[in-house]
């Protein structure tokens, strides 16, 4: 069967399971065409070879237990695989192999799925067009000129292709819903500690939150329920009901009261995204859904604030690599000089810029000015959220102030790369769940997303409201191959 | 405020990140734009405001103090760019 790599992973689990195909015809699907496109440079690491092993073995057994039984999944590099190579797009674990594996990749392997490969990010996961890597950019299937947004760029861009069934990225800022959007694909942010973060490379630790990257909801659904829970090893973790997603999965949302932030029509919008905007409170309409005009008056200090909390953490976390533990070392006359080289020659331009304003903000003298002033305007965001989800159950707004841009458009200006992520920082700054879904395409044929924003620990009703918008919008991906 | 080549240059000592003279130029402009940025936030009063200590509501869990793995010295190791089987190793600190 050769169009296997363009099933849904729902497809893909229950043809697994009735025996329609083996997870080793599965497998080879996904790997031939993943071999055919490497132009795209989605891949860091192929496990191509392991990969089969692991699908024979499971047809030789057939256990069909898990919710991803034989499934084989490629993932962001930034989560830790036990003897496999962990890069994180930098230079600086460029060899890097963990002795462990990170806790949300082990749920997804107690399930039954195993390893395709390491998917290419942005340095650290910093970054939204999928430029900052070391191991080169990644481009969108949309369009060569064209990034597939960042940092989880690479599995976008894999996933969009049908180089694996569905992906799993990391959002601290936008991560995975910019690329989803920009890619035509579902991209889900949990509410903060509904997954465990033990394992991934940390980049802001109060922000950072992994999730799951798919063709459509359903999925998301699938794979959401697969990674998350409560883990011992991340304290940050919440110990709370994980539910079955995919079973109460339903577009019935009549009555669900959904809320429009003013704040978000932001100044030089192109037209075509103020319009899926309102395409989409049709579709909600339509499904029976009431929406309510709502305010969040401190969107527009959101952005600022996270470039102070997020570079801050990132220098605290950073300051590990000091190429004395794991990964690259440079030569130094003394050991400061090494840790001044190593630091230097590993890190690349971004990373070094976002270490050095998060060192800056917490220096001495500067901590009440930026870091104290960065939480309180933080507590402000968080209160408009509060405040309108006592009014509405979820809110509706674009993913991203634009569609995919040109490779290099933004690189030589840090603060226009930063502003895609206006409509994503809220979230995270707030710790709650929001997806983002493809609802249409702009004028040059671009997908474009819609973003549902719900309640902390209430990632079922963004789903079910999603599940409302993708049947009603319809969106089939229409890219030609251009890279094989 | 703008972050001069001096205020650059002293960041990076703190943040162990050696920089040639191009970079620190390159970094004082970029680091400036962003810090202009970032001083959208003083446009807004937040005297009254208590700076957020935790996005979601919970309390961290407790457990009994008891060793649970340990004895992994080859696994810390493994990726170290120089040991001696025991230690890692780094240049001479001490004359």
């Amino acid at each position: 069967m050769s169009n296997i790599s363009e099933f849904s992973l729902t497809k893909i689990v229950d043809g697994i399971k009735k025996k329609d195909f083996s997870s080793e015809e599965v497998t080879k699907s996904f790997i031939e065409k993943s071999k055919n496109s490497k132009a795209l440079n989605s891949y860091i690491t192929e496990c191509f070879d392991y990969a089969l092993k692991s699908a024979k073995n499971f047809d030789k057994k057939k256990d069909t237990k898990g919710l991803l039984s034989g499934v084989p999944l490629a993932v962001k590099d930034l989560f830790c695989t036990k003897n496999v190579k962990t890069t994180a797009g930098s230079k600086i674990l460029y060899n890097f192999v963990p002795t462990y594996e990170s806790t949300v990749t082990k749920n997804l392997w107690s399930q039954g799925a195993f390893l395709l490969g390491k998917l290419n990010c942005d340095e650290f996961a910093m970054g939204s067009s999928n430029e900052t890597s070391f191991f080169g950019k990644v481009l969108n299937p949309y369009g060569k000129e064209l990034v597939p947004g960042g940092s989880s760029g690479g599995s976008a861009s894999a996933l969009a292709a049908g180089l694996t069934p569905a992906t799993i990225g990391t959002d601290t800022g936008g991560s995975i819903r910019q690329p989803a959007s920009f890619t035509g694909t579902v991209g889900l942010k949990p509410t903060y500690g509904r997954c465990s973060r033990w394992g991934i490379v940390a980049f802001a630790s109060s922000l950072d939150q992994a999730g799951p990257m798919t063709k459509n909801v359903e999925d998301s659904a699938l794979l959401l329920q697969a990674m998350s829970g409560y883990d011992p090893k991340d304290s940050t973790s919440i110990d709370t009901k994980v539910d079955d997603y995919t079973s109460k999965l339903t577009e019935k949302v009549k009555g669900l009261k959904i809320g429009i932030p003013k704040e978000y029509r932001v100044e030089n919008m192109p037209k075509e995204i103020d319009e899926i905007w309102k395409k989409g409170i049709d579709y909600l309409k339509d499904a029976g859904a009431i929406i309510k005009n709502i305010s969040l008056p401190h969107t527009k200090y959101a952005l600022p604030a996270y470039y102070i909390v997020a570079p801050a953490e990132a220098s605290s976390n950073l300051a590990r690599y000091d190429g004395v533990k794991y990964g690259h070392r440079a030569k130094g006359k003394n050991l400061i000089e090494m840790y001044e080289n190593t630091r230097s020659e590993g890190f690349g331009d971004e990373v070094k810029r976002r270490i050095l304003i998060g060192t800056y903000v917490l220096s001495s003298g500067y901590y009440d000015a930026y870091y104290l002033k960065a939480q309180k305007v933080r507590q402000l965001i968080k209160n408009d959220f509060d405040k309108s989800f006592a009014d509405v159950d979820s809110i509706l707004t674009p993913s991203t102030p634009s569609s995919a841009f040109k490779t290099g458009a933004k690189t030589d200006d840090p603060v226009s790369m930063y502003l895609n992520d206006i409509f994503t920082v809220p979230v995270n700054l707030s710790g709650l769940p929001a997806i983002s879904i493809p609802a249409g395409y702009d004028k040059n044929n671009l997908p474009l997303g819609l973003q549902l924003i719900g309640k902390a620990f209430d990632e079922q009703t963004i789903l079910n409201l999603s599940l409302a918008i993708e049947k009603r919008a319809n969106f089939k991906k229409n890219f030609k191959v251009w890279w094989r | 405020m703008s972050i001069d080549k001096n205020t650059v240059k002293h960041i990076s000592k703190l943040a162990r990140i050696s920089l040639d003279k191009k970079k620190v130029d390159d970094l004082s402009k970029d680091l400036t734009s962003i810090i202009r940025f970032i001083e959208n936030l003083n446009k807004l009063n937040t005297d009254k405001v208590n700076p957020l200590t935790s996005i979601i509501d919970a309390s961290l869990k407790s457990r009994s103090d008891e060793v649970k793995d340990g004895k992994i010295r080859e696994q810390i190791l493994k990726n170290s760019p120089e040991n001696n089987g025991k230690f890692f190793v780094v240049p001479k600190v001490i004359e």
